[in-house]
């Protein structure tokens, strides 16, 4: 087993949740992992992303390889586009929230974003804070978008689940049945979706 | 024994921590502030009383540590690479003195300048000054090196350096940690005038460190972080220093590698296995994240020998740091692409938070400034050097730690008066002060705004070592009383800020406005803060 992803989204929008949840699970299958970060100075209203690998054997890299990605994770809709030279051209998917984070004056008319988007064989857009407010916060919506990546994942929607649990202990019952609601939210878009 | 899930850097800080440190000794700088984070967090830091609070800069953290050593304890030092450019005159000397108690020096490269102002390799500097240097490649060797480079530091009374690049300092994977070893008892140094470098103690020191030379090469063919593998295909032999083994490594995932390779982790290089590859291949491509080291040297200044590739002759680019795309078309290999990206994506450069004190302090002065022409405002490293860009576009300068008040002070010599200088608060303690000193002696017509809003922001909210003594140590400095205004950098003070800037600005003399209020990620955080200790009393109850 094998998954290389990326992460991609603006400072602040919690893709190193997203990257710790997908961590979590994949060591608690006893799986390898590296995780590339991005601290410092971008992460101030910048763009973000991380390269998250999950392998059942060694991994040598920590950065994911041009058109090898397997998976595009991305909260934001141009973020998700920013690295799509990384997915892999034949099986790759990219999966990414619809809900448009405008900090710049010349951020694109957001349906040519998604049309762009469209033009990608193996998407799933997803209206993340609109599902996550259903669940109860707009806050949830980066778990929103895990949900809806968690079936390309090759990890154990359980285990998922497991992970959550186990970061958001110290923050209480509530929190914990928030976020678990919301990838399950997530996940019932894109499995009915696809 | 116990697997952990740790960042570069914080395999460095656990493998400190585990090697016995009584200290480690850091100014904040990305990529290497997670390292002195973690020991700042950890339980069994705690518990064995390592000390750990920020230094005020480079320079103060190196003495520091090197007075530990001197003590016959074990001290880390911590830095971003420019940072050892502040830190140089202890580094470099340090390598004279020699080390008592074990002495590592750690610096953290930024190839492709993801946070800082060059790409700046700091394994020159273990080469310019004669000591061993560590480069690990990956999370494990950033443990096992660091505790080794302790271990090599005592044995050999030499200072080690660990260079990591960005990418090793900030990607996770597992690490196996190793027993905890002891910390060292006080004591001196058998020869008391060793850290005494009066010309005629220091050749003798000089001559010592000469003498440790085959040493410490002998130490890096044999410690095992320096490997020989051998191939079938000698039409090509590979040197891979640090990370870049990884991407190597990487390009071979499906196929086997039939080309020797000399992985390297440790330097002096290690001559005689550099000389068994060369003898063995037709040419060499030499994998370098960062200057082209060892490529230099085996090339020479005529490059009359075998053909060697690498970033000085376009097989890899000069400058960026290396990925394994980069390494794949080094090796002639097929690479691959991905989609296009579409035009549309726009770029989203960082800024200032919303709320941030900086922005209202920076529309105040870009106001006040309207009245002179451009070009002015001198600055120099924090969250406030966002302020270059759109839409505030205040600064005309950035070039290291304090340069704001020294650049200030040279073009006002050179007749543009007013000249401005913007500082923030931390960057103020770390090179400031002697900028300012400077000034108030030569009675500069400059103008100073220190940008005080109690951290260190730009690395993620570190302790500004001013703590809330700007004014004092402005005062103690010698700027006149009268001279130092303090403001607070809101937007319904504007015009009252906007007052007191215009009359500083056209005073013939040294001025410092103090714009005061607190960065608006600590104040949330310690909101938070608050409000869970606030809960938590309630459910006690």
């Amino acid at each position: 087993m094998k998954k290389d992803i990326i992460l991609a989204g603006v400072g602040g929008q919690g893709i190193l949740t997203i990257a710790t949840v997908i961590g979590t699970a994949a060591l608690l299958e006893g799986l390898q992992l590296k995780q590339a970060e991005v601290h410092g100075m971008s992460q101030r209203g910048g763009d973000v992303q991380s390269n998250l690998r999950i392998s059942s054997g060694d991994i040598s890299s920590d950065l994911i390889p041009e058109g090898k990605a397997d998976l595009i994770i991305s909260v934001e809709p141009m973020e998700s586009l920013r690295y799509i030279n990384m997915l892999d051209k034949n099986n790759g998917w990219l999966v990414t929230s619809m809900n448009p984070f405008v900090n710049i004056p010349n951020y694109p008319p957001v349906e040519d974003v998604l049309k762009a988007i469209w033009e990608v064989p193996r998407n799933v857009t997803i209206d993340a804070e609109k599902v996550a407010k259903e669940q109860g916060s707009i806050k949830a919506a980066n778990i929103v978008a895990l949900g809806a990546a968690s079936p390309y994942l090759g990890i154990k929607y359980e285990s998922l689940e497991h992970a959550i649990k186990k970061i958001f202990a110290s923050k209480g019952e509530d929190i914990i049945n928030l976020n678990l609601k919301a990838l399950s939210a997530g996940k019932n878009y894109a499995v009915k979706k696809t | 024994m116990q697997k952990l899930l740790l960042l570069g850097d914080e395999a460095i800080a656990q493998g400190a921590i585990d090697a016995g440190i009584s200290g480690v000794y850091a100014y904040p700088g990305t990529p290497s502030t997670e390292i002195t984070e973690y020991i700042q967090a950890s339980k069994d830091a705690k518990e064995n009383n390592i000390r750990s609070s920020w230094s005020a800069n480079e320079k103060t953290a190196m003495e520091s540590a090197i007075g530990m050593s001197y003590a016959g304890k074990k001290s880390l030092v911590c830095m971003k690479h420019v940072g050892l450019n502040v830190a140089a005159d202890a580094f470099i000397n340090s390598a004279i003195t020699g080390a008592n108690g074990g002495l590592v020096v750690l610096s953290a490269d930024d190839p492709s300048m993801h946070s800082s102002q060059n790409e700046q390799d700091s394994r020159f500097y273990g080469k310019f000054s004669l000591i061993p240097v560590m480069e690990p490649s990956n999370q494990q060797e950033a443990y096992d090196m660091t505790r080794y480079a302790f271990e090599l530091s005592e044995k050999f009374g030499t200072p080690v350096l660990i260079r990591v690049t960005t990418r090793l300092a900030h990607s996770r994977a597992g690490v196996e940690r190793k027993e905890m070893l002891a910390q060292n008892e006080i004591k001196l140094p058998s020869d008391l005038k060793q850290f005494i470098l009066l010309p005629s103690i220091a050749r003798k020191q000089y001559d010592i460190l000469l003498g440790k030379q085959d040493d410490f090469e002998n130490d890096a063919e044999t410690s095992g972080f320096n490997t020989l593998f051998d191939g079938t295909d000698k039409s090509l032999g590979i040197i891979a220093c640090g990370l870049a083994y990884n991407y190597l490594a990487e390009n071979y995932q499906d196929k086997e590698l039939l080309y020797p390779v000399l992985k390297v982790g440790q330097y002096p290089i290690p001559v005689n296995m550099v000389n068994s590859l060369y003898e063995s291949v037709d040419e060499i491509l030499v994998l370098e994240d960062g200057y082209p080291l060892i490529e230099e040297l085996l090339r020479g200044l005529l490059n009359k020998g075998k053909k060697v590739r690498g970033r000085m002759d376009g097989s890899i680019p000069a400058s960026g740091e290396l990925n394994p795309n980069k390494v794949a078309a080094a090796l002639k290999l097929e690479v691959e692409t991905g989609h296009t990206i579409p035009d549309i994506v726009q770029g989203r450069p960082p800024k200032l938070c919303d709320g941030c004190s900086h922005t209202d302090s920076f529309t105040a002065l870009n106001e006040a400034m309207l009245d002179y022409s451009a070009g002015r405002v001198f600055s120099d490293i924090g969250c406030y050097t966002l302020s270059a860009l759109a839409p505030l576009e205040s600064i005309n300068s950035c070039v290291d730690m304090g340069a704001s008040i020294t650049m200030a002070i040279g073009a006002a010599d050179a007749g543009l008066i007013p000249s401005v200088a913007a500082i923030g608060d931390s960057t103020f303690t770390h090179s400031g002060i002697t900028g300012l000193l400077d000034a108030v002696n030569t009675k500069s017509p400059i103008t100073v705004i220190i940008l005080d809003n109690s951290t260190t922001g730009m690395t993620g909210g570190q302790d500004s070592s001013a703590f809330g003594k700007v004014e004092e140590i402005c005062k103690g400095v010698g700027v006149e009383e009268d001279r130092i205004r303090v403001i607070k950098p809101l937007r319904r003070h504007h015009e009252e800020n906007l007052k007191v800037i215009r009359e500083e600005l056209e005073y013939n003399g040294v001025s410092v406005i103090i714009a005061k209020r607190e960065c608006i990620q600590t104040l949330g955080r310690r909101m938070k803060e608050k409000a869970r200790q606030k809960r938590e009393v309630k459910t006690v109850k």
